[in-house]
């Protein structure tokens, strides 16, 4: 296979709130050339500190659901018997609930059952100020089947990838399940924001785990340094055996709330972060490129 | 009477919530359902008295009795199941043990056996909290059914507080279904703001009252404010953004032990949410 023409970076953070989506924006204002994809598609945010258009949006059908039709429906149990999600109760069907799996539609001896696409979100191509190409998604309440999600946005954002594209940077989802997982196929290098707390470091090294399996690449911002020095260096202690590189400390200001309160990325918000992230940029290009 | 804490977005303080809440609520079981990061430990401190494996449920094909009729690959929506001629393969992490391959099968070929996703714990903390958590197994790609595993691990009448996962997917809301009240913990950003709208939307659809603790608090981000009050929402509690508050957490120490009012805060936080359960069962 040729190499592809662009790198792929991911920013995780195991656990929420420690500045993933902060750095992630910051980090993307400051590259070339890039692609930008937000995979938190519980809970998408970098759009909100982004001017952007939006090209296309699309549905995503995230799995299928079942729906008994009363006037065909015999009342005989067998669907209830055989749904193993609860999902069936009173001849009716849950959406909430339902699984999509199928079996008691096949188990329904009087074909009362459908068994349909269903709309479980949407995704939008858009465009940033300077012409890059930006997608995020948004899950419908209370749905399933992020991990795919993730994947299809991904898949449509390489289908529309330019030749001159050099990077591809993801806003990754929290937590080490499947839409982590997800976002992380095909990943070159993952930049993991953490915080010097006790649950910070404990997040951090499950998430080191996850990278293990999947034998890439990553580096370690530590947010918020000096609200715990002590800490910080634990994590710093941790990693170091590990092989994992240090990128950055930031210390902890007020701004980073202050800019996402005026819907702004932190540099846009205060100049002052362009050398600040510019150097972690460069830092992790580094990291990646030797 | 069964509380539940969560938050559209995470990292909004609401393990520091449901930890705080837990250490108030007389003779409570607190239930971390979490899985992917379970973080209600560090802060409460249990002694942890049994751990044991979680395990689920997944097809198992005796390949002498298979024909290779396909009938599994065809009724199986997860794509979990492969027909390789010779062998069907299953992707267990794709598996959601829904039993159809297994009921389908002309052959009798496929048994069903137990598959480990995780581990369940259970303690007891110094002030006498039963605690729950889990630890969804690295790799494993579905969180619900642990989720729902350790949610019902614990079947007596004391009270029970459940620390959702973040987000709003299925996670949530199989986290959050069947509690008599859910506090949605947010923050005064855009970020928290617009993940509470998302939040709201799940609670609405499955019928549960819901009231809001502004974490963080920040005065001049009067948006969610205006919001709250346009829409009449119940809002429970303003926490103000304090460096003693984030100290106590990072150092991974309960607030209700180690800041003076927080403690209060939590025990009016707890009156009011008493108060709503009561007001429902009454409607
Ligand atoms: S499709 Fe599966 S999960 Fe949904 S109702 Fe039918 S048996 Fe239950
Ligand atoms: S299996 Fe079909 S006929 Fe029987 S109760 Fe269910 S929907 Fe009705
Ligand atoms: S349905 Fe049974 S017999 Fe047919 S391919 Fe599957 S395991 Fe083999
Ligand atoms: S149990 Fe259901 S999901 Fe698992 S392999 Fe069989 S049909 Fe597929």
């Amino acid at each position: 296979m040729p190499d592809k023409h662009y790198k792929q970076i991911v920013i995780l953070s195991g656990k929420g709130g420690t500045g993933k989506t902060t750095v992630a924006t910051a980090l993307s204002e400051i590259a070339e050339a890039k692609v930008v994809i937000d995979t938190d598609v519980d809970a998408a945010n970098m759009h909100l500190v982004f001017d952007y258009y939006i090209n296309s949006e699309y549905d995503y059908y995230g799995g299928k659901k079942a729906e008994i039709n009363p006037n065909k429906c015999s009342q005989c149990g067998m669907c209830e018997l055989v749904c193993r999600f609860d999902a069936i109760k009173e001849f009716k069907v849950s959406r909430t609930s339902c699984e999509g799996c199928g079996f008691c539609f096949r188990v329904c001896p009087d074909d009362a059952i459908s068994f349909y696409e269903s709309k479980s979100g949407v995704y939008s191509a858009c465009e940033l100020e300077d012409q890059s190409k930006f997608y995020y998604a948004q899950l419908l309440a209370g749905e399933g089947n992020s991990g795919k999600l993730v994947s299809e946005i991904k898949k449509k954002a390489y289908e529309q990838v330019k030749e001159n594209v050099k990077w591809i940077i993801i806003d990754g989802p929290p937590g080490i399940g499947c839409p982590v997982n997800a976002s992380l196929s095909g990943v070159d290098f993952v930049v993991i924001v953490t915080e010097p707390t006790q649950s910070g470091l404990h997040d951090l090294k499950r998430l080191i785990n996850l990278l293990e399996i999947f034998k890439i690449p990553s580096g370690v911002i530590i947010n918020k340094y000096d609200i715990n020095t002590d800490m910080s260096n634990s994590i710093e202690k941790f990693i170091r055996p590990e092989g994992i590189s240090l990128l950055a400390k930031i210390s902890f200001d007020k701004k980073f709330i202050k800019a996402i309160q005026n819907s702004k990325t932190i540099i846009e918000y205060d100049h002052a972060y362009i050398d600040t992230f510019k150097t972690i940029w460069n830092d992790i290009q580094k990291v990646i490129l030797n | 009477m069964v509380i539940s804490i969560a938050s559209g977005k995470g990292g909004t303080g609401k393990t520091t919530v449901a930890c705080g809440l837990a250490s108030v609520t007389n003779n409570c079981v607190y239930i971390d359902c979490d899985v992917e990061e379970p973080n209600g430990h560090i802060l409460l401190k249990p002694k942890i008295t049994l751990e044991e494996s979680s395990y689920k449920i997944i097809p198992k094909i005796n390949n002498d009795l298979c024909n290779f009729c396909n009938k599994c690959t065809e009724v199986c929506e997860f794509n979990a199941l492969l027909n390789f001629k010779t062998e069907i393969y299953l992707i267990d992490e794709l598996c959601h043990s829904c039993g159809a391959c297994t009921y389908f099968c002309p052959q009798k070929a496929i048994t069903e056996v137990k598959k480990e996703n995780g581990k369940i714990r259970i303690g007891e903390t110094s002030n006498n909290i039963l605690f729950y958590d889990a630890y969804l197994k690295v790799g494993e790609a579905s969180a619900a059914p642990l989720i729902k595993k350790v949610k019902n691990a614990y079947k007596g009448d004391r009270p029970v507080i459940i620390d959702s996962p973040p987000g709003t997917s299925c996670s949530m809301l199989e986290a959050v279904k069947d509690s008599d009240f859910c506090v949605l913990v947010t923050e005064s950003t855009p970020f928290g703001f617009n993940d509470l709208k998302l939040a709201i939307n799940v609670l609405r659809q499955i019928n549960i009252p819901y009231g809001i603790v502004i974490n963080k608090y920040d005065e001049n981000f009067s948006l969610l404010d205006e919001y709250i009050h346009d829409n009449q929402l119940n809002l429970l509690l303003r926490i103000p953004f304090r460096m003693d508050i984030a100290e106590s957490y990072s150092k991974g120490e309960l607030p209700t032990e180690t800041v003076k009012d927080y403690k209060v805060m939590m025990l009016d936080l707890l009156e009011k949410i008493k108060k709503e359960i009561v007001k429902k069962e009454y409607a």
